[in-house]
């Protein structure tokens, strides 16, 4: 489940540390823009040793590298490279980059012998990317698509703003794209830290538009994006009731059922018991969550 | 000697025994001071040594409402180097940074005694270093005000700082250029002493509220100043951005609810720490969805507790001691937000019951907590004395529930250890340790680890925090400490929970 990925920079010791313990589902070890030129190399040597000693639980740990064209790429597959990791996120994703990525990690997946294939994670930021991004959901390990709102806008020469009406076109791009590849559609983090409604309101409205998660940037915006991306009370509610009025319909042999006065059709029940799985991936389903 | 909890204890003290041991004792307690005929009014320090009669080997206390700002203690060790007295018994109900003129003086053997609550800054460092030629008392709020009012720590002038006097010698703390809210400590020492001295800056015809009763005021001295108003409160006393901290915030205030303790009518009480602190929002934020009201809130009063009252989610203040400009100012005009004296606050013989044993739950910190659940607050790992319980023991042992919140790492020592360095606070009165790599509850306390089962939130056993501490940082090596015994950390009976040993320098 990715529900919310908290980006750690790679250079910064003291948040390491502390990555694992807010509740994220996963976390992305930066090696990309939040480190400095100068720091690149103590970055890579820190989250390598840092994979290497960490107990990481339940948490999903991915390591956001430098892109082809910065010449930092192999240097920092090499480093990072291992069974803890379950994902490369790979910044301004193009057809062409994601295939040399390709290349580079089976070299190194062979020659270090790993266990499992890694999963790739692209970050569609830029026009050339939205347009390809039906190719890039289905490309070979790619296992989720993170929307990349600043650069994308930047490409396009555009203004990001609060309500966020310029990344319509590429949310609803990547949610359906990813929905048809059966992969995860991953929002882009909100960059004001510091307004928690504003938060929640962006994240609803990718939600709205089928994003299972969002992307955040600092460890107290995680349990508002878990809650938006979880089932609410009122949808758990629902999806108990038509579950339960589809079975006592099936019980008495009848072939549709209703609730409420609204028939109970196939694709009604599928999304009621897509709810439930994800309330029970979630920690919910309890009768405390009811409340 | 050894107490109960296998610490060592010095000739001449009594040995903890438990926590309720003491409650089989007949309470002591000796005459209160009787009233003076009249209240003189002097400006001259020296003068009023000079009527008191101040002399070697005596006992003086202080309070320390005026914390970090405080001029009084200084003025009178001054005072007492001036006139070459010796042996004298320093009794401050804390000791701050801004003390430190009275190291030289505890070196040159003008103090040699010292009680206090809590002490942080050069002063701390020179008990800890061995310079202090008896050895120190350290007590918790409430064993203070027994210890005073039972005549183990008898007074024989109390210096007392006051912002404002009026002509009769009542004061209060929550008027003046230098207020600074409850004067809660200085209670029993207005009561108790031998002799009275309120310290002022500023004399006024009538004091609205009086804390201190004028009939019993030996001596108004004015000064020019009292304190630094920077030093004394906060402007506001700020809650943390710290993530950590806010997660360890938020996960107990969830536990609040699990348990059962945010029920309408429900009392509390949060030590003024950041985490501790940063509970208060989260506490809120449910007794607002809920519909819940607090009963009362108690112990130092911050800003987010004076708008809860005003906002109707608390009905009552129990106030000791102010910690910010919001807490004075509501002092001062809220009768809903009541002075209460350090013996009503934490005092085991206060009938019919202190106010801490009134708490549904009080949530404090921690320097080291151990697998018995025993808590230090008075040391570092290394054995410099950095604090000490202030109310910590008073509140852990009266509130129902008793909850310590602190990272499990912090700069890189594990906080949850094998044996802390100094028992501040017994574990028979911890029940709960929050941290942000999990929660451990007390064995004794099987009905809260029911009442946690299904949450959500990450209970372990206590050893098992310390076990992903060390996989984290390694076993640190603690320094041994052999030193001569340099302070005695009394339990609120006044048993000797714990000593202090000399740092090694």
């Amino acid at each position: 489940m990715r529900r919310s990925l908290l980006f750690i920079p790679g250079n910064n010791p003291a948040m390491l540390q502390n990555a694992d313990v807010f509740g994220a589902d996963g976390i992305i070890l930066d090696l990309e823009d939040a480190v400095t030129v100068a720091e690149k190399d103590a970055a890579r040597e820190l989250v390598k040793e840092y994979l290497n000693t960490w107990e990481f639980g339940a948490t999903e740990v991915m390591v956001r590298v430098n892109g082809l064209s910065s010449g930092w790429l192999g240097d920092d597959l090499d480093a990072v490279l291992g069974d803890k990791l379950t994902a490369i996120v790979y910044p301004k994703a193009d057809l062409a980059s994601l295939r040399e990525l390709d290349r580079i990690l089976s070299e190194l997946e062979r020659r270090k012998g790993l266990a499992k294939r890694i999963g790739v994670v692209p970050i569609v930021e830029s026009a050339t990317g939205v347009v390809e991004t039906d190719a890039i959901a289905t490309f070979p390990r790619v296992g989720g698509i993170l929307l990349g709102g600043e650069d994308f806008t930047a490409d396009m020469e555009i203004v990001r703003t609060r309500e966020g009406a310029e990344l319509a076109y590429p949310r609803a791009k990547i949610a359906i794209a990813c929905r048809a590849a059966g992969i995860d559609a991953i929002d882009t983090p909100f960059a004001d830290v510091a307004d928690a409604a504003a938060l929640e309101r962006d994240a609803r409205v990718a939600k709205s538009l089928g994003f299972g998660g969002k992307a955040v940037i600092h460890p107290n915006q995680i349990e508002i994006v878990n809650r938006v991306f979880a089932p609410d009370v009122t949808e758990l509610r629902w999806a108990r009731r038509v579950v339960a009025a589809a079975a006592d319909a099936r019980k008495k042999g009848l072939g549709a059922s209703s609730l409420d006065g609204k028939m109970i059709d196939r694709p009604v029940e599928l999304r009621a018991a897509k709810i439930l799985e994800r309330a029970a991936a979630c920690g919910l389903g309890g009768p405390d969550d009811e409340e | 000697m050894k107490n109960d909890l296998g610490r060592d204890v010095p000739e001449g003290f009594r040995p903890f025994r438990g926590a309720d041991a003491s409650t089989t004792e007949p309470h002591r307690l000796i005459p209160a001071k009787p009233a003076v005929e009249k209240t003189v009014f002097s400006v001259s320090l020296s003068d009023v040594f000079d009527r008191l009669g101040i002399r070697d080997g005596m006992t003086l206390s202080f309070h320390h409402h005026l914390r970090d700002g405080d001029f009084v203690i200084n003025m009178v060790g001054a005072e007492c180097a001036r006139r070459g007295l010796k042996d004298l018994t320093f009794a401050p109900s804390s000791v701050f940074p801004c003390h430190a003129p009275l190291v030289p003086l505890i070196e040159s053997g003008t103090i040699t005694g010292l009680v206090t609550n809590y002490m942080n800054g050069p002063v701390a460092d020179a008990v800890a270093a061995g310079k202090l030629k008896r050895i120190a008392i350290m007590d918790t709020h409430g064993g203070r005000a027994r210890a005073i009012e039972s005549g183990d720590l008898p007074i024989d002038v109390a210096f007392l700082a006051v912002p404002r006097v009026d002509r009769q010698g009542n004061g209060t703390g929550c008027e003046g250029r230098s207020a600074c809210g409850s004067l809660g400590y200085a209670v029993p020492d207005a009561a108790y002493a031998r002799r009275v001295v309120l310290v002022t800056d500023e004399i006024a015809d009538a004091v609205a509220k009086p804390e201190l009763d004028g009939r019993f005021v030996d001596i108004v001295l004015e000064v020019p100043s009292i304190g630094d108003p920077k030093g004394i409160v906060s402007g506001t006393t700020r809650l943390t951005r710290d993530p950590v901290g806010l997660k360890i915030a938020r996960d107990t205030a969830t536990l609040l609810l699990r348990i059962g303790a945010l029920r309408d009518g429900f009392s509390m009480q949060t030590g003024a720490g950041g985490t501790s602190l940063a509970v208060v929002p989260y506490v809120r934020r449910i007794m607002v969805e809920r519909g819940l009201k607090a009963r009362f809130a108690s112990g130092g009063i911050t800003a987010q507790y004076v708008e809860m009252l005003e906002s109707g989610l608390v009905r009552t203040l129990k106030d000791v001691q102010c910690f910010d400009l919001d807490a004075v100012r509501s002092r001062r005009e809220n009768a809903a937000h009541e002075g209460i004296s350090a013996s009503e606050y934490g005092n085991p013989f206060f009938a019919p019951a202190p106010v801490v044993d009134l708490l549904d739950f009080v949530i404090l910190g921690a320097t080291e907590i151990d697998l018995g659940f025993n808590v230090n607050v008075t040391t570092d790992s290394l054995g410099r004395i950095i604090g000490g319980s202030g109310g910590h023991a008073d509140t852990a042992h009266g509130a129902k529930t008793t909850i310590v919140t602190t990272n499990l790492v912090k700069a890189r020592l594990p906080i949850v250890m094998e044996r802390v360095t100094t028992v501040t606070t017994p574990g028979e009165d911890v029940d709960v340790i929050v941290t942000e790599r999990g929660i451990a509850v007390n064995p004794k306390r099987p009905d809260i680890l029911a009442r946690l089962e299904g949450s959500g939130l990450n209970v372990v056993p206590i050893a098992e925090l310390m076990a992903i501490a060390h996989r984290m940082t390694g076993v640190p090596v603690r320094p041994a400490s052999r030193g001569r015994i340099v302070a005695a950390v009394r339990y609120r009976d006044g048993t000797v929970i714990d000593v202090v040993r000399q740092t090694g320098r």
